[in-house]
């Protein structure tokens, strides 16, 4: 198809480079700098979707961030993105795009039929009419509102892309390159400041792009460029366009979304798809710009109406015209430019300007220029369903009540003017309370509440030279609070058409007998109906229009509707605008990507991968690993075809018949040392510590102060004033911030200090009745007798040269070691392990047979220290001293923790000795009771006895300690489960305890 | 994001910190006879302070100390960081 609207030798894209893309299936061509916008315009496509609630035919509305229809999907390397602003997304060759919230096509949509059926879609509909009766809700209601709903189908898919962040620090961050932020990040780089200058645009320059100005004797876009060039020349700007500051949050950080690969066939090898800013700036100044603000009338919503600065964009930047009989409707001087301009390109627009008689340069050229202008006139309706075919036109009285002379004109395009809204939206995000500007109809921004000033149109500042003079003091005054260097740069002259004022109508008055619907959201399908409606139901607060009639919400955020919106609140409530307010801006200003927020934290990256010094080992030997907190850790040994549950019996067994070996390096180590440290693990752990002699461990269980169980581990008294403390692998990071939060904030006259060792030592558990006829073997000039190294032992020694430390202490249950060398020397640890080991068997086993091997032994783990036990429940009470006070004592005083009948833990057999009982079962009394039945506990954990070969369980139940021998049944209603069990000792295996101490 | 002045490090970014709460709570010392009253207190209750609140962080990811900071919670505007054993003022 020929792009029949493109202008000859206009605009700023690539002639040279034509480019194809695809728009809902059909191939069109446009140019290297085009939007999806400016080149479907040029191909005279106007009609790209249909609006949320009614369906109607959608066009183009603006030209930038503040287009609110043209949302389409984008499908690139086979990845969707659903939400893609047509007038921001560039083409590139193989672009594929097609409309959203249309079914079956847009030409054809099914869903326009809520055209018809308005009367169910008033203001509120959301909350009145899908409410009765409940049992449509989800078979009718919901996937009705689901497929007419929403803009476009997320991907199910992985995406492949990559995204990063960045943190980055600045004196001066300015938001927005128009005339305000090149003459400020100019005189603030000048003088010295590390400057950011962001540019949401793929080109610099704002409104210097589209006015017909003079600075320093050169035409804005000359200017543009000098100011550019000589930023990216200095080494303290950085200077980035296609980069959104969207969000403003506290002390000063602003987050940017920069698109670099997004203008591009495929992402660029080494470079991201997006790239997120975290900017911490010392200062801030806004500079982004202002929006047009729409006139409302009849049918406003036609594709076809659009914004006259839109219109003069599509044609000065991009070459292109958005119709060939345009109409411009005006109520301020903005509009004669976009008239010029398509004179310029020889088509003859016709003005209509609300005012009576307006004088201005731009007017008078206007007319020397024999353009046609009518005055006191009024657009009544557009006509034409798809696009613009012709417009209702009449003149309006002084008052602006009446209509007369209602006719009929041919045009194919409607270009409104209702003056300009600054963006406020960042200052807002400050926390700026914004001020009423009667001058201006808007809200500025008011007094700073962060280090932020808002420069040029952003701050209602609407004359170049006043910008341009005020920008470059700006941007002097704030780099030189920080800078000190006193050098400032002097302001160019400027020579612009002086424009006269507006006139303060916004809304066309229904003539007589005539219900068109004029839209004051664009998005979300507000009209002026609507917010009547709901202030006819009683509805006054802003915020609560907002949420009822859906007026300025969604990725929009209001930039086109938000003061047409509060306008009409005030004309019904014969308020004025100040006093109705405005809502919140909310971060972000424009759509940001999932991905982009995301950044590298998926998959693997999401958190560190922590492996043991042993780990290739185990990779090597099939170890099949889990996830313990961040580390791997090898679960079992797989051998020929194994599944876990034959390895871990294997393993298990074999500890208990020969001797295995567990790395437990991930265990948490932390060095406690000082002159007072017995004394602070005597206030830590439950029970006694002062006494422990040096080269002897204990086992000790420490609280919180609310009296629940925290951690447990041994803790060895490697010198007088040193102690190695271990914790569980999940807890060891907060019981390092625990223990500095009381020698820190509670006891800081304790001389103690402590700090995490857990990734200096390699730790290797040698259990089974072998273990110490293979320690012989390792260190054979150690006495490993039970005499010479005792249960809860400690030496050192050397291992083939490298020096190790022996802990003989037990999680298995049989007599057994644990072995620590620096964690360098891990794998030679290990493998010398393996080759000694091998005369007694010796198979390395993970943490299934390791929970075997614990839970028929009876000793609690995380899954019974569960934040909610204390050391009653986990028949831990034993340690607990009765003389001495320690952290969380005066807890177990509470009534409901000395209750005679607490849940307390048990073991749990299966009568049948076969069926295995899930992790996580009830046991009741009765399986057939009324429901809700009565539970007396939880199964806690579970495994297949290796000693008895049946299954055993861990569970907690109420007055465990009396149940011992009833028979009960263990419940699972989410396996389906009933089975019959008998309440046995926790203490499956080996009750005295003999076998560690042999 | 808070940007946090750490007494011993300097001016560093919240995702640097852990929050720890009500600074001003002081746990009974020990040994000492209380009521259950006292202890519950001490235990779970906590003011909510709309305004200047004195709170409790650590600074996990840098120097491992806790510090005291005194921030408005409705502003997040930081008065003043404390070493854990400076004066307040
Ligand atoms: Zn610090």
């Amino acid at each position: 198809m020929s792009q029949d609207f493109r202008l000859n030798n206009v605009g700023m894209v690539n002639r040279e480079k034509k480019i194809s893309f695809k728009f809902n299936g059909k191939k069109y061509f446009g140019f290297e700098g085009d939007t999806i916008a400016s080149a479907l315009i040029a191909n005279g496509v106007h009609l790209v979707g249909r609006s949320f609630k009614y369906h109607r035919p959608r066009g183009f509305f603006g030209v930038g961030v503040d287009e609110p229809y043209a949302i389409l999907q984008l499908d690139r390397n086979n990845e969707r993105d659903p939400n893609i602003r047509a007038t921001e997304q560039e083409i590139f060759e193989g672009l594929e795009v097609k409309s959203v919230n249309c079914w079956p096509s847009v030409n054809f949509d099914i869903g326009a039929i809520n055209n018809f059926l308005k009367m169910f879609f008033p203001a509120g509909f959301y909350y009145k009419t899908f409410m009765w009766p409940p049992s449509f809700w989800y078979k009718i209601y919901e996937p009705f509102i689901r497929m007419a709903a929403g803009f476009g189908q997320a991907s199910i898919k992985h995406d492949k892309e990559r995204y990063e962040h960045k943190y980055e620090y600045c004196d001066l961050l300015i938001t927005g390159s128009g005339p305000s932020g090149l003459a400020s990040a100019y005189a603030a780089a000048k003088n010295g400041a590390r400057v950011i200058l962001a540019e949401d645009k793929p080109r610099f320059g704002g409104s210097l792009l589209t006015s017909d100005v003079n600075i320093g004797n050169q035409t804005g876009v000359e200017w543009t460029e000098k100011i550019i060039a000589e930023l990216k020349s200095m080494p303290n700007v950085t200077v980035k366009n296609r980069s959104q500051v969207f969000g403003y949050y506290d002390h000063n950080m602003l987050v940017m979304s920069e698109r670099i690969s997004d203008h591009l066939p495929k992402t660029q090898k080494y470079l991201p798809k997006q790239r997120l800013w975290y900017i911490r700036a010392n200062e801030v100044l806004i500079s982004s710009g202002s929006i047009e603000r729409p006139l409302v009338f009849g049918n406003n919503d036609t594709p076809g109406v659009m914004l006259s600065s839109a219109a003069k964009e599509y044609m000065k930047v991009y070459g292109v015209l958005v119709g060939k009989k345009p109409l411009i409707f005006t109520n301020n001087d903005s509009g004669y430019e976009t008239a010029i301009e398509f004179k310029k390109n020889r088509v003859d627009p016709i003005i209509l300007d609300t005012r009576s008689n307006p004088s201005s340069d731009i007017i008078t050229e206007a007319k020397s220029l024999n353009i046609e202008i009518k005055f006191s006139y009024v657009v009544v309706a557009a006509k034409g369903y798809k696009k613009v075919k012709s417009a209702d036109i009449a003149k309006i009285s002084d008052d602006k009540k009446e209509l007369f002379n209602i006719e009929n004109i041919e045009c194919d395009c409607i270009c409104v003017s209702g003056f300009w809204t600054p963006s406020i939206h960042l200052a807002s995000q400050s926390g700026n309370k914004s001020k009423f500007n009667e001058k201006i109809d808007a809200f500025v921004p008011d007094k700073s509440k962060q280090q932020e000033n808002t420069i040029g149109s952003a701050n209602g500042i609407f004359t170049l030279e006043e910008t341009i003079k005020d920008a470059f003091d700006k941007g002097f005054d704030v780099s030189n609070k920080l800078t000190e260097k006193n050098n400032k740069v002097s302001v160019p002259t400027v020579v612009e058409k002086k424009s006269t004022d507006h006139d303060k109508f916004w809304c066309v008055p229904l003539p007589k007998g005539k219900s068109y619907k004029r839209f004051l959201d664009f998005q979300n399908d507000v009209a002026v109906s609507d917010i009547e409606l709901a202030l006819r139901e009683g509805f006054r607060s802003i915020e609560h229009v907002k949420r009822y009639t859906t007026l300025g919400m969604a990725t929009d955020q209001g930039k086109t509707s938000n003061l047409n919106g509060l306008q009409l609140v005030s004309d019904i409530e014969n308020k004025v605008v100040p006093q109705v307010g405005h809502t919140t801006f909310r971060p972000p200003y424009t759509p940001v990507s999932i991905g982009a927020i995301v950044g590298r934290e998926v998959g693997k990256h999401s958190k560190p991968t922590r492996k043991s010094p042993m780990h290739s080992w185990h990779e090597k030997n099939n170890a099949v690993f889990v996830d313990a907190g961040v580390w791997l850790r090898p679960r079992y040994y797989k051998q020929g075809n194994e599944g876990l549950f034959e390895a871990s019996k294997r393993e298990a067994k074999n500890v208990r018949q020969n001797v295995g070996v567990c790395d437990v390096t991930t265990l948490g180590k932390i060095d406690v040392k000082g002159p007072d440290a017995a004394e602070f693990l005597n206030r830590v752990y439950t029970n006694a510590w002062l006494k422990l002699p040096v080269g002897k461990a204990r086992y000790g269980v420490m609280l919180r102060e609310d009296g629940i169980v925290m951690d447990d581990g041994t803790t060895t008294r490697i010198s007088e004033n040193h102690y190695h403390m271990t914790t569980t692998t999940a807890q060891a990071a907060n019981v390092l911030s625990h223990l500095e939060y009381y020698l820190q904030l509670v006891w800081p006259e304790l001389n103690v200090n402590v700090v995490s060792t857990t990734e200096q030592w390699a730790g290797a558990a040698i259990a089974g009745p072998n273990s110490r006829k293979l320690l012989m073997k390792l260190f054979p000039n150690l006495d490993v007798s039970n005499e010479g190294l005792p249960f809860m032992g400690y030496k050192e020694a050397d291992l083939f040269g490298v020096p190790a430390k022996i802990y003989r202490i037990s999680f298995s249950g049989e007599l057994a070691y644990e072995i620590n060398v620096e964690s360098d020397n891990g794998y030679f640890m290990w493998e010398k392990i393996m080759e000694v080991g091998q005369e007694f068997q010796i198979q390395p086993y993970g943490t299934e047979a390791l929970s075997t091997l614990r839970i028929e032994m009876g000793h609690v783990a995380g899954s019974e220290l569960d934040g909610r036990t204390i050391p009653y429940d986990a028949s831990l009470e034993g340690l607990v001293s009765k003389k001495k006070d320690f952290i969380g004592k005066r807890s177990l005083n509470r009534s409901a923790f000395t209750s005679t009948d607490r849940e307390k833990l048990v073991g749990v057999v299966p009568l049948d000795k076969t069926t295995s009982i899930p992790e996580g079962s009830y046991i009741v009394k009765d399986p057939k009771a009324k429901l809700p039945n009565p539970k007396l506990g939880h199964v806690s954990a579970s495994c297949w006895s290796v000693e008895y070969d049946n299954p055993f369980s861990l569970a907690i139940i109420k007055d465990g300690k009396n149940m011992i021998g009833q028979k009960l049944f263990a419940m699972s209603p989410l396996k389906n489960k009933t089975i019959p069990v008998e309440i046995v000792s926790s203490h499956y295996v080996d009750p005295e305890g003999k076998r560690v101490r042999s | 994001m808070l940007y946090i002045n750490c007494p011993h490090c300097g001016l560093r970014s919240q995702n640097e910190f852990a929050y720890g709460g009500d600074a001003t709570v002081k746990r009974p010392e020990l040994n000492k006879e209380i009521s259950d009253q006292e202890w519950d207190n001490f235990v779970y209750l906590r003011k909510s302070p709309r305004g200047k609140h004195l709170e409790l962080w650590h600074h996990v990811s840098g120097c491992r100390q806790w510090i005291k900071v005194e921030r408005d919670t409705s502003t997040h505007e930081i008065f003043k960081t404390y070493k854990a054993n400076e004066a307040i003022e």
